[in-house]
């Protein structure tokens, strides 16, 4: 006879005893008896195709069947044979409570259905998934757009803009007639339009470090697409901490970005950038610009990336970093690494929780709307008071520091353009002593050729609060703004 | 029979919601012991599970066989096992269900976005079929105050 241990749970049906003697040559003749012995204990031992279930660990004294010879391990007298759960479980998995396709949605997506790889399991994954688009603007917009026909259930948008006539370049999900309404309004109007099916939750607010880890709860893929770093870090870091993936991109100019981050095993953007770059060194697409239709691309590849990881298929872009050029139209890839050191996703993460971001970026709130605040009146001039000079035929020598596209679009008479960029080499043109206010769209390139004179000894250089777009408001509303 | 009920006391309770809410956005698993319906030592065990432990948990076998010695060596039983459900809510998965033991209660602690939220238990149908809830309660009462191991 073999002394068989009994685990607790078992108890209930061996007559409450922890050891039971059973007659075997082997450990399968061992159960086979001990279960026709006790009936009760058959089917929590084996699967209904009666193979012993994955999470019975079976032991003869201290080494398990699976590394002996199974069911076909010997016994002895002598040996004790214990049963081990291994206990286990885990959260609802969505396909348990998979929506149903309605027969119209079955029509909308028959492209979709009748494909393996998607199927009408990963339609009804589809259905059931939320996405939250942190932006409503160049990227949000081709994204939002192809997620919603895609069938997503849910699409959250968190935005706090109004449409502008110049986001209209290439923010699809707003039209002429919706310059001056709020994105999020139509946003969920175009996304209805596309497909009444899907549910638009909207979050007017800017994503901050009190709300953020609040909206992304309910979601299973973020969607970023900021365009400043503070909330660049943010999406990040709260991606990390609540354990959902970042489905990442950014633009300027012509080059755009994208990757996934922050996924179980994948790296995340402090991974690639631990540290912000020093304020002001990046422009952003108001400053530099951007062709309109690379985030038709990048805003794509996010929304690519999302579906393919609801759906589950596929390679996705996790530990890889897409560079786009569509000057050269050529796409690069860099390889990352999950960083051990990572101050947020590494082994011994540093951040625990969000942080004030604007002042880890080094932006105080605001600072990008306007240079002025710090500025006594020895510093800056208003549009008013600088035509009031003009017209008393003061000398005054009024520096554009925009580039030259920009010039051709607006410009003070009487100017003279000296892009930011070129002034390092070209201040020596300027007369030291003369009396300069400088110039750019809205005040901060400005303030930052005022800093660089100043510190090659001009003396009389004073910042025009908001730029150009100063002049148009008080002097010259003739002019086009941009 | 009356319905079986299980009760924690406020320390436990406590622990497991800490727990649920150190190891969010994984899932967190222990093991519960006590006696006569009451538990009183939530003891945390490392989730080894290989599938990603944001969705799931597993305990080791050389775990549980210790979670047995502890039980005997305090004069307790293993009454069940925790776990959390990381932004979902506190009831069994098709996967629980699965991997159930009978008898045991298996308590599952919601933790959304980093919050405890519901705390509910279950047990396993003789018939494996589904899980019943079972009422928790929290008790104060001297009477449950058991020394711990």
């Amino acid at each position: 006879m073999i002394k068989i241990l009994i685990p607790t749970p078992l108890r209930p049906f061996t007559d409450k005893l922890d050891t039971v003697e059973v007659s075997g040559a082997t450990v399968g003749e061992l159960l086979q008896n001990l279960t026709t012995q006790y009936g009760g204990l058959k089917q929590h031992l084996y699967a209904a195709d009666g193979t012993l279930r994955s999470f019975v660990n079976i032991y003869v004294n201290d080494d398990d069947i699976r590394y002996l010879q199974k069911n076909a391990t010997p016994v002895k007298a002598g040996d004790t044979v214990s049963i081990i759960p291994s206990v286990a479980g885990g959260s609802p998995a969505a396909t348990e409570t998979l929506p149903e396709l309605s027969g119209d949605e079955i029509k909308r997506y028959s492209r979709h259905l009748i494909m393996p790889e998607v199927g009408v399991e990963g339609q009804r994954r589809l259905k059931a998934a939320k996405v939250l688009c942190i932006g409503a603007g160049g990227l949000g917009s081709p994204a939002a757009m192809y997620l919603a026909a895609a069938g997503v259930g849910t699409i959250g948008i968190v935005d706090f803009d109004v449409v502008d006539f110049s986001n209209l370049q290439r923010q699809l999900l707003h039209g002429t007639p919706d310059v001056g309404r709020r994105k999020l309004d139509s946003a969920k109007d175009r996304l209805n339009a596309l497909n009444p099916n899907v549910h638009v939750e909207t979050y007017d607010a800017a994503l901050s470090s009190e709300n953020a880890l609040k909206f992304f709860a309910p979601y299973d893929v973020i969607l970023d697409g900021t365009d400043n770093f503070p909330t660049r870090y943010l999406v990040n870091d709260a991606c990390v901490l609540s354990g959902k993936p970042n489905a990442y991109g950014s633009i300027f100019r012509f080059e755009g970005q994208a990757s996934v981050f922050a996924t179980t095993d994948g790296p995340c953007y402090r991974c690639l950038y631990p540290e912000p770059p020093p304020p002001g060194l990046v422009p952003n697409c108001a400053e530099g610009g951007v062709f309109g239709v690379l985030p038709g691309i990048i805003g794509v590849i996010q929304a690519t990336e999302t579906i393919k990881l609801i759906l589950g298929i596929g390679e996705p872009l996790i530990g890889r970093f897409m560079i786009y050029d569509a000057l050269r139209m050529r796409f690069r890839e860099l390889k990352l690494r999950k960083d051990a050191d990572c101050p947020v996703c590494g082994t011994h993460p540093t951040v625990t929780k969000l942080i004030d971001y604007e002042q880890f970026c080094g932006v105080a709130p605001h600072q990008l709307e306007a240079a002025k605040p710090m500025m006594t009146n020895l510093d800056a001039v208003t549009a008013r008071e600088l035509k009031a000079e003009l017209d008393r035929g003061d000398m005054v020598v009024v520096l554009d520091v925009r580039e030259p596209q920009e010039y051709q679009i607006n410009k003070i008479p009487g100017s003279i353009l000296i892009p930011l960029g070129d002034l390092p080499r070209r201040y020596v043109e300027l007369d030291p002593n003369a009396t300069i206010v400088s110039q750019c769209k809205s005040g901060v390139r400005s303030a930052r050729a005022q800093e660089f004179l100043r510190s090659k000894g001009f003396t009389s250089i004073r910042n025009l609060t908001g730029g150009i777009l100063g002049w148009i408001d008080q002097v010259d509303p003739s002019q086009p703004k941009y | 029979m009356s319905l079986p009920t299980i009760s924690l006391t406020p320390a436990v309770d406590a622990a497991i919601r800490a727990h649920g809410r150190e190891t969010f956005p994984h899932e967190c698993c222990g093991a519960m012991l006590g006696r006569d319906g009451v538990v009183h030592d939530a003891h945390p065990l490392p989730n080894t599970t290989e599938e990603g432990p944001r969705r799931r948990f597993l305990v080791r076998p050389g775990d549980y066989r210790g979670a047995e010695q502890r039980a005997r060596g305090a004069g307790l039983d293993l009454l069940g096992f925790y776990h959390s459900h990381p932004d979902r809510p506190a009831r069994p998965s098709q996967y629980d269900l699965d991997h159930a033991w009978p008898s045991f209660s298996y308590v599952i602690v919601s933790v959304m976005a980093g919050e405890d939220q519901r705390l509910t238990s279950w047990r396993l149908k003789e018939e494996r079929s589904a899980f019943d809830e079972e009422p928790v309660v929290i008790t104060n009462s001297p009477t449950h105050q058991l020394a711990k191991s």
